[in-house]
């Protein structure tokens, strides 16, 4: 189905820091390099002394985003995915999560929708660096109105937080009036079949599953699963008692991000069969976002293939 | 408190004295942990914590406090060791170092020891935790100094030439940090010289604009100067290169290079080290 295109949810993260630097003088903004690209320039142009551009050196700007927040201030610090969660992994958990310091890690050009750059600079692997650090939220926002809403929250929050933003223009799956909760999964539609647990780009494909599931019989329940951590366990123990059958769907390598975070609250709360659509043990190419998210398997078509599988695996009891 | 009479050196050399005996026993009742580096760092500590910082045990969150941030986070037995002599908790507490529910972890941990200014210990990190907070001081108005200590084998790190160029790039903006290197000139698998050599050490620096001060870190003088001068500095964040010996005040742990960088001393090897640190 087409759904109209909203804004890059980088692009909100820009305007969500221009209102937030106005609205907290306590905020810095730390970048290496990328302010253009990860938005942080308008947020630079409107307080330059609250602003700092570290260069291409995101260990050095992460580990100062501690001393930061050692001081008193509350940082949001900005690059790609792949560059902050993986050049700044050790300075995450060392100068950041092991003090249990409240830094918020926005990082844009998360997964493989990126495009033409290719996979040097696509993050598939953000999501289960991120879980890992001890006390994260993690949140991937489906749409600009998602990203508006809980980088809000993000901001009012205590804990240190990623927050994955995408590269390309996000299809709208809400509107301005919807509600969301840190921790909370959004059911955006209800079904007693199967259920299908996705996030960022791939709740629109599992809306778009869900329409041609529902032309075979099949009623689906979608729920966004914005927060990968800590995650909604009690939404996914409903859903599995409910509907008996659960599909993930993440813009992510299946290992480490939301389809195991799923798994894990599935077996230790009502076990249902499981099937997971993501990136297959791999990286992916230079291409168009569409193309790449068709070959690595990411579209509505993957999802009610998985859907199907699952279904095929539920107990038949009379 | 930041002094500003003349400093009593023999003062300092008779605490520094009774710091490396709290040392060696809190490392060999721990039975592991980083004598070398500990005690090569000693006399600097000494100086900072009872002559050079602004700082009050009893009003630890005082917003303009001077902080300290050993980046080498393995030398904590000397960190510990010279907190508990200012006051920040009892000295008999060092005998719990490495211990289960000690405050007095292996390595830094803020968590457990809140006075603590920052949790380190995988290397090359505290100096820009140190530029994040002195730059955070900076906005707030606080005229607080911040000091980074780093080992030169930690110098080797990637990270610590990323802090160097960003500081130095910021000149007067950092003039309230200040970076020391002690350099004892062993790390852990021998001589820095044949791991890996850091010379031109103090032109590294200075290609990146520091104020950079080359001393003798077993010399009170000299340390005490080094430290006035770097408060001098209006232009530039300063680096203190503190050359030292691994091991300092125990002939043979000095005579020993690299080989007392991670282990403890024996019963009989403590005994010794001790009667030396009485005799003096």
């Amino acid at each position: 189905m087409e759904r109209p295109l909203g804004e890059a949810t980088r692009d909100t993260y820009g305007r969500v820091l221009e209102e937030l630097g106005a609205k907290n003088p306590n905020i810095v903004v730390l970048d290496a390099d990328l302010s253009s690209s990860t938005r942080t320039a308008k947020f630079a142009a409107k307080y330059p002394d609250r602003f700092f551009n570290f260069g291409i050196a995101e260990a050095n700007m992460v580990s100062a985003a501690g001393g930061f927040a050692l001081a008193g201030k509350l940082p949001f610090i900005s690059s790609f995915a792949v560059f902050l969660l993986c050049k700044g992994f050790d300075q995450l958990r060392q100068s950041i999560a092991y003090p249990g310091l409240n830094v918020k890690v926005v990082v844009t050009h998360g997964g493989i929708s990126i495009g033409e750059d290719g996979p040097s600079q696509m993050s598939v692997e953000d999501f289960a660096l991120a879980v890992s650090l001890p006390g994260f939220v993690v949140i991937h926002p489906a749409d600009q109105y998602a990203a508006y809403a809980l980088l809000h929250q993000v901001a009012e929050d205590p804990r240190p937080c990623v927050v994955r933003l995408g590269r390309p223009k996000a299809p709208i799956v809400y509107s301005e009036s919807d509600t969301f909760q840190i921790g909370k999964a959004n059911q955006l539609r209800d079904g007693s079949d199967i259920t299908l647990i996705a996030n960022g780009l791939l709740v629109a494909e599992a809306l778009d599953a869900a329409e041609i599931l529902e032309k075979q019989g099949v009623q689906a329940r979608v729920l966004d699963m914005h927060t990968i951590k800590p995650i909604d366990e009690e939404a996914i123990a409903r859903a599995a008692r409910e509907t008996g059958a659960i599909v993930t769907a993440e813009e992510h390598l299946i290992t480490g991000g939301l389809g195991a975070m799923v798994a894990q609250a599935v077996a230790r709360t009502h076990p249902v069969p499981m099937e997971f659509v993501g990136i297959k043990d791999t990286y992916a190419e230079s291409g168009t976002p569409r193309q790449l998210l068709e070959r690595y398997g990411l579209v509505a078509a993957d999802i009610v293939r998985a859907a199907e599988k699952a279904l095929a695996r539920k107990p038949q009891n009379g | 408190m930041r002094k500003t009479e003349a400093p009593d050196y023999r003062y300092l050399a008779e605490l520094a004295r009774e710091a490396r005996r709290h040392v060696l026993k809190m490392i060999h009742a721990a039975g592991s942990g980083h004598p070398g580096g500990s005690l090569s760092s000693l006399d600097v500590l000494v100086t900072l914590y009872f002559h050079e910082m602004r700082h009050d045990p009893k009003n630890p969150d005082d917003p303009d406090r001077d902080r300290f941030i050993l980046s080498k986070g393995h030398g904590v037995p000397a960190l510990y060791t010279v907190m508990a002599m200012s006051g920040y908790f009892d000295v008999s507490l060092l005998q719990t170092l490495r211990k289960l529910d000690s405050p007095l972890q292996g390595h830094p941990d803020k968590r457990k020891l809140p006075a603590l200014e920052a949790s380190t210990g995988s290397l090359g990190q505290g100096l820009s935790i140190g530029i994040g907070m002195a730059l955070a001081l900076k906005l707030d108005g606080r005229d607080a100094r911040v000091y980074v200590m780093l080992g030169d084998g930690e110098c080797d790190e990637g990270q610590v030439w990323e802090a160097a160029m960003f500081a130095g790039n910021r000149g007067a903006q950092l003039n309230n940090l200040c970076a020391i290197v002690d350099a004892n000139g062993a790390q852990l698998d021998g001589y820095t010289k044949d791991i890996m050599p850091l010379e031109p050490f103090a032109d590294k620096w200075r290609a990146f604009n520091w104020n950079v001060l080359e001393i003798d870190g077993h010399s009170y003088p000299e340390i005490v100067e080094a430290f006035q001068k770097a408060r001098a500095c209006k232009t530039a964040p300063t680096v203190i290169i503190a050359r030292t010996v691994k091991g300092k005040g125990v002939s043979f742990m000095e005579a020993a290079g690299a080989k007392y960088h991670g282990v403890a001393p024996t019963d009989e090897e403590l005994e010794r080290a001790l009667a030396e640190l009485e005799a003096e």
